[in-house]
């Protein structure tokens, strides 16, 4: 508390505090030479998808010049894919197939991940271990059982089926990362909450879930991804167009015969990719680590 | 307001590890009892089995007369305030005080008078409108405190609530709950590790050991009479110095022998309670303050004898002087105007009327 005034009069923490200035700056430099260079290995393939997606199919096809430049910059791809009735019912399924995931996964894996953080019962323990190491199973060798249980449940063809599905891989992991989370709030909060007259679903409601929000969110992010971006079920579980997400439809349906139309694969792709962007920058606003500041001793 | 009753109640934790082995203690209306004990010796067991954040294995918890063992937190009419505070960090003070009251659907003029009157109370008026995080330590102690006062509950439950400040603010916010308890009478039941802390606040002090009570009784009372060796030495500060001692029937007096010869008479009027333990081995016991100097001392039943000082301590309203025997470290307690130098032997009188005996076996004082 009081070493703001202890400073002051030891001039030996300012020359300290000069040293640590240009390691610090060292550390600057280094931080920014290899984000810089991860930026550039991560940001390459958008911004060529990007730059292609502007291109005509003649262009594309030209192999004269430099790839990076476009030379006659068009929207036509982008209009040809936003009139495509068959591009607006993959995004339509996503986004239904998204929602549906998200929500579920998040009510499911809240209570798992509260239950495990904070009840202790006989096997809690190895039930949360449990958990984890489900979602190190991968997921190429669950699609020929899950292929059957979905069958069995006559939801093969349709994207509900992939609601079904993906809760396989979202729940885990989501319980797991948010049991590590709900078990740093101190677990006096919900002892007050209780004490002050809570019953266990306002004190989940009304304390918990507020507090535990930075990672709800994380999870909540983690559980859209995965939806959104699924491959590998959706290509063995569907195999009509009208079912079709945008992870599978763009690549599966916009190739007519052997001709790859680049220029709206690109734009399809990159217009598939906007709202996972655009829930990111939304939702990490909320994402401030540290809600529970305040909330203890500090 | 009520009464608190904690019968024959034992707590034992997974492995069988028993936290609490089987305590019985009764609360009175309105009283201050203060739970003290080493670390790990089951005060915040209890106090949370008192609360129902902690299930009870055996025995019976009642409160206000009803058995609230199947009770759960919220119906037992109690408030706590936790050594972390543990305000809730997305409300502000307004809300984190109002909370209760408005679970429990109190009107919203009762609860605004409720919280207004417990904030003139802590003098956090003006913070009201803040978030926990914008308060210092002492400023979210006080927004604890308001959480439990605006509840009106039938007990209040103080868990360690001061430990978390520095030395200062502990004695003014120590001074501030005594204040609050004089004026909301609210049977009151608070735990620390301080005894300090314990012997200032409390009405009664139960002094817990190892999951079992030692001893319960008024500060004064546990100081003057420990009835057990744990006792005498936990409350007090510096501590009750302890020597090997044994009793002797000589010559018609009962005598005290120190392992270094010294024999104290044993005063007149103790000789009965301690005739029993002649020829035993036993535990002798002072107080720092009954080792001074021979002029602060009556003459009868005081013994004189010679001390090295090792360290000696000022403490301005008093010194103390520290000096070794027989391998065990004994502490004195001075006028801060006698000259002491470590180093310089100097004569020190026991005051024998203060003298504890304690029977090696059992730790009882006698
Ligand atoms: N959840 C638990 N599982 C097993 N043992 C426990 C648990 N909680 C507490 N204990 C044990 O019970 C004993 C009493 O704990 P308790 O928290 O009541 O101590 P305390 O007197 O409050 O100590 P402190 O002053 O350190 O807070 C300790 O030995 C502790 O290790
Ligand atoms: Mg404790």
């Amino acid at each position: 508390m009081s070493t703001s005034t202890a400073t002051r009069e030891m001039p030996d923490i300012y020359h300290k505090a000069g040293s640590l200035s240009s390691e610090r700056r060292w550390a600057l430099w280094t931080a920014y030479i290899s984000l810089i260079f991860a930026a550039i290995i991560f940001l390459a393939p958008p911004v060529y998808m990007f730059i292609t997606s502007l291109k005509t199919s003649a262009e594309v096809a030209n192999l004269t010049g430099s790839p990076w430049l476009v030379r006659e910059p068009t929207l036509e791809n982008y209009a040809a894919i936003l009139g495509n009735p068959t591009f607006l019912v993959f995004f339509w399924n996503s986004v239904k197939i998204t929602v549906c995931v998200v929500l579920i996964t998040m009510v499911i894996s809240t209570l798992a991940a509260f239950a495990l953080a904070r009840m202790r019962f006989w096997g809690s323990q190895a039930l949360a271990t449990g958990v984890f190491l489900t979602y190190l199973i991968p997921e190429t060798l669950l699609f020929i059982p899950l292929y059957q249980i979905v069958g069995g449940l006559g939801l093969l063809n349709s994207s509900w089926g992939l609601v079904v599905v993906y809760p396989t891989l979202t729940v885990p992991f989501c319980t797991w990362i948010m049991i590590g989370y709900f078990a740093s709030i101190p677990k006096e909060l919900d002892e007050a909450a209780l004490i002050d007259g809570a019953s266990w679903s306002q004190m989940l409601l009304k304390i918990f879930i507020p507090v535990a929000m930075p990672g709800i969110i994380a999870a909540t992010i983690f559980a859209f991804t995965v939806s959104w971006a699924a491959f590998v079920y959706p290509t063995a579980f569907v195999t009509t167009p009208d079912e079709m997400p945008l992870t599978i439809g763009v690549v599966s349906q916009l190739v007519r015969a052997d001709t790859f139309a680049w220029g709206q694969i690109m734009a399809g792709a990159l217009l598939a990719a906007l709202p996972p962007v655009i829930v990111y920058a939304f939702l990490m606003d909320y994402y401030i680590a540290g809600l529970t500041a305040g909330a203890t001793k500090g | 307001m009520a009464e608190v009753s904690v019968r024959k109640v034992v707590k034992a934790y997974e492995g069988n590890v028993q936290a609490v082995k089987g305590i019985d203690l009764e609360i009175a209306d309105h009283e201050f009892v203060v739970l003290v004990g080493p670390s790990g010796c089951g005060k915040s067991t209890t106090l949370r089995m008192i609360a129902g954040l902690e299930e009870i294995t055996s025995g019976e918890i009642a409160i206000g007369g009803t058995v609230v063992n199947d009770i759960p937190p919220r119906d037992r009419d109690i408030a706590m305030v936790f050594q972390n505070y543990a305000l809730y960090p997305h409300m502000s003070v307004y809300e984190n005080m109002a909370f209760g009251l408005t679970l429990r659907k109190f009107a919203k003029e009762e609860i605004a008078k409720r919280v207004n009157n417990a904030a003139r109370i802590l003098d956090i008026e003006a913070l009201l409108q803040r978030k926990p995080k914008a308060l210092s330590g002492g400023q979210r102690q006080r927004v604890a405190m308001g959480r439990a006062i605006v509840r009106d509950p039938k007990v209040f439950l103080f868990d360690e609530p001061l430990s978390n400040l520095d030395a200062k603010l502990r004695v003014q916010m120590r001074t501030e709950i005594k204040k609050v308890h004089q004026r909301v009478r609210t049977t009151t039941v608070y735990v620390t590790h301080d005894q300090v802390e314990a012997m200032t606040l409390a009405d009664r002090v139960v002094v817990m050991n190892h999951g079992i009570i030692e001893q319960v009784g008024p500060p004064q009372e546990l100081y003057h009479s420990p009835k057990t060796r744990f006792v005498a030495g936990f409350i007090g500060s510096p501590a009750m110095n302890f020597f090997p001692a044994q009793v002797e029937n000589g010559s018609g007096a009962l005598r005290v022998i120190l392992p270094n010869g010294v024999a104290l008479p044993v005063p007149t009027d103790r000789t009965a309670r301690y005739q029993a333990m002649a020829g035993r081995e036993v535990i002798f016991g002072i107080r720092p303050e009954h080792l001074t100097e021979p002029k602060n001392l009556d003459r009868d039943n005081i013994a004189v004898f010679e001390v090295t000082p090792e360290v000696i301590e000022p403490m301005g309203m008093e010194t103390l002087v520290h000096f070794w025997m027989q391998g065990a470290e004994i502490c004195a307690r001075i006028d801060p105007t006698t000259p002491a130098e470590p180093g310089r032997p100097m004569q020190l009188a026991a005051d024998l009327n203060h003298m504890h005996l304690i029977d090696v076996q059992s730790g009882r004082v006698l």
